[in-house]
């Protein structure tokens, strides 16, 4: 069954100045997760916005839970769990106020939504934080409140509307733990990010977005078949590069990509490539300055997807982008 | 709809618990009404003559404590307007709570920030001197008409808050509405030393009705205007009544409604 979908969505601001979707649909399989995954300004806030029901489209549908945004957004509003992309809680309080305050909104009762305040804090490693304002938290530890704040009543459908941006990649790899384990309690999710790596770790399914609308959409194997997989990059003295060439083109039987000294190819066998490259850099006596296996970034996805680079297009809503970065 | 008072107790509560953990905005949210009364009495009150019997700071009084109501209207706005800018308005419209609790548990909290202010501001009164003269029943009138047009004033902080948006430029609009509105009144000076345009505006003012209702009830005569004879200078209590009445009518469902469709 189909948990969320939304159909058709365009939405603009100033008047029609600036499309921020265009044309946009996409739908969460139950008890998977989708990584709307996009630059900055490819209309993923605006999506989880009008999905949140935040946000009226100017046209399109969108369903959560089968219940239709626009028409019962105080019914979609009882199952669902949203966390922005920057924590919104309140700073002067400390973490349990802000939990206990969500309980009570929840209509938890007093007792209730103690329980569960304590009993998330504990779930998210804040116990020791709990009595400090959130003022004093670091970044990671606001993203995780904020997601406490959004679990209250173990929602079973879930925005995350890039959890992981601006933390620090401990913050990022703690955030992805506590998400894995969400999941594996069988929460929809729908998850937006600018990184594949984080879309690869934590979705079943990718929609790539790009300026208001879906361009692609698979498995992350599948995408990454698309993008041609890895590159093999290597780094040599100025006067090896061209027998580096040489040795990295019989590898990859693909062309190369000379920049600087660095030469670089896609590769379908990964690791084997890397290992037959060193074995015939080492034959010919050549000593590479660094030499790696890269992933596809989201440029490279974006690259060949569309043939231009992940670009900012779009302004989203106007104070949304205020935040802290 | 059952949940509209219980949710906005709990909006209320946060904004207790936010001046409990930041104090300061508390003592200088007193301090300020506490320098005026030194100012005008002091300073400008010992050239204002005036044959009121127990001297200026009785006339004085009653103007500071609605200028002190009426400029809680900039903190209500410029508090919901940070709210926004920082997203938790967002959270809060994401969740399954009653439409206006938001903006009414704020004007709840602002209320009861008004109350002790204007105890605060009631004892630094009778400490330089202020003494009103009618019974103990009129008096405690007079200080719920002050809190009655403290609270229909936070509404209009509630709609600019939401409109504007931006949390300086709401501080900044604020005293824009609140200067002009308690210094063209008869707050602080007689409006017979006005021109007769302005006079007219200050009788009508509905910072001068309430100034005038406070000073009927806590028993003066002297009303620091009336020359321009016109009706709201002579039945400020109904003038009053009228204009709160008037204003909340016209706020509370105006910002209800713009709270719901704001998209943050």
């Amino acid at each position: 069954m189909k948990t969320v979908v939304a159909e058709h969505l365009i939405k603009t601001y100033n008047k029609g100045e600036v499309v921020a979707l265009n044309d946009l649909s996409l739908d969460v399989e139950e008890g998977t997760v989708l990584g709307v995954l996009g630059p900055n300004g490819a209309g993923k806030t605006t999506t989880v916005r009008i999905l949140a029901t935040l946000l009226k489209p100017d046209s399109g549908s969108a369903t959560v839970a089968g219940i239709d945004v626009i028409k019962y957004p105080e019914k979609v509003r009882e199952v669902i769990g949203l966390s922005g992309q920057y924590a919104a809680v309140d700073e002067t309080l400390t973490g349990w106020d802000n939990l206990v305050m969500f309980g009570r909104l929840y209509h938890l009762g007093r007792q209730k939504s103690i329980d569960r305040a304590n009993e998330l804090l504990e779930r998210f490693d804040l116990v020791d934080a709990a009595k400090r304002p959130i003022k004093t938290y670091s970044g990671g530890m606001r993203r995780r409140l904020d997601l406490a704040a959004s679990l209250i009543v173990q929602p079973k459908i879930l925005f995350l509307d890039e959890p992981t941006t601006g933390l620090d990649p401990r913050g990022r790899q703690d955030m992805w733990g506590v998400i894995q384990e969400l999941v594996k309690g069988g929460v929809t999710l729908l998850l937006t990010t600018q990184y594949l790596e984080e879309a690869d770790q934590l979705a079943d399914e990718i929609a790539v977005i790009d300026r208001g609308t879906v361009i692609a959409r698979g498995t992350s194997d599948n995408l990454k078949k698309q993008v041609g997989g890895e590159r093999l990059e290597i780094t040599v003295e100025s006067n090896d590069v061209v027998r580096t060439q040489e040795i990295v083109a019989k590898v990859s039987a693909h062309a190369t990509h000379v920049e600087d000294r660095t030469i670089s190819a896609p590769v379908s066998t990964g690791s084997v490539a890397l290992m037959e490259a060193l074995r015939a850099l080492d034959d010919a006596k050549i000593h590479p300055l660094d030499i790696a296996l890269k992933r596809p970034s989201l440029d490279d996805v974006f690259l060949s997807l569309t043939g231009h680079v992940a670009e900012e297009t779009v302004i989203e809503p106007a104070n949304k982008k205020k935040g802290r970065k | 709809m059952k949940y509209v008072l219980s949710d906005s107790l709990v909006i209320t509560k946060r904004q207790l618990l936010q001046l409990a953990r930041i104090p300061e905005v508390l003592i200088f949210s007193t301090i300020q009404p506490v320098m005026f009364v030194l100012l005008f009495r002091y300073v400008f009150g010992g050239s204002i003559s005036t044959d009121q019997p127990g001297g200026y700071v009785q006339l004085l009084m009653p103007g500071i404590f609605v200028q002190t109501v009426a400029f809680t209207l900039a903190s209500t706005a410029s508090g919901l307007a940070e709210d926004m800018k920082k997203g938790l308005i967002d959270r809060f419209r994401s969740l399954p709570i009653s439409r206006g609790a938001v903006v009414i548990g704020r004007t709840f909290g602002d209320a009861l920030l008004n109350i002790l202010v204007l105890v605060v501001m009631a004892i630094a009164g009778y400490v330089v001197g202020w003494r009103p003269t009618s019974g103990l029943l009129s008096i405690g009138l007079g200080f719920l008409f002050l809190f009655a047009f403290g609270y229909a004033l936070s509404w209009i902080g509630i709609f600019v808050g939401l409109v504007i948006k931006e949390a300086r430029t709401v501080q900044a609009a604020g005293f824009l509405v609140t200067f002009p509105l308690t210094f063209l009144s008869n707050a602080f000076a007689p409006t017979t030393g006005m021109p007769k345009a302005l006079q007219y505006f200050a009788e009508w003012n509905p910072v001068s009705t309430v100034v005038a209702a406070c000073r009927q009830l806590f028993g003066l005569q002297n009303q620091f205007g009336a020359t321009a004879n016109s009706w709201p200078s002579q039945h400020p209590l109904e003038t009053s009544l009228l204009y709160m009445i008037l204003l909340m009518a016209i706020f509370i469902p105006l910002s209800i409604r713009k709270y719901k469709n704001s998209s943050s």
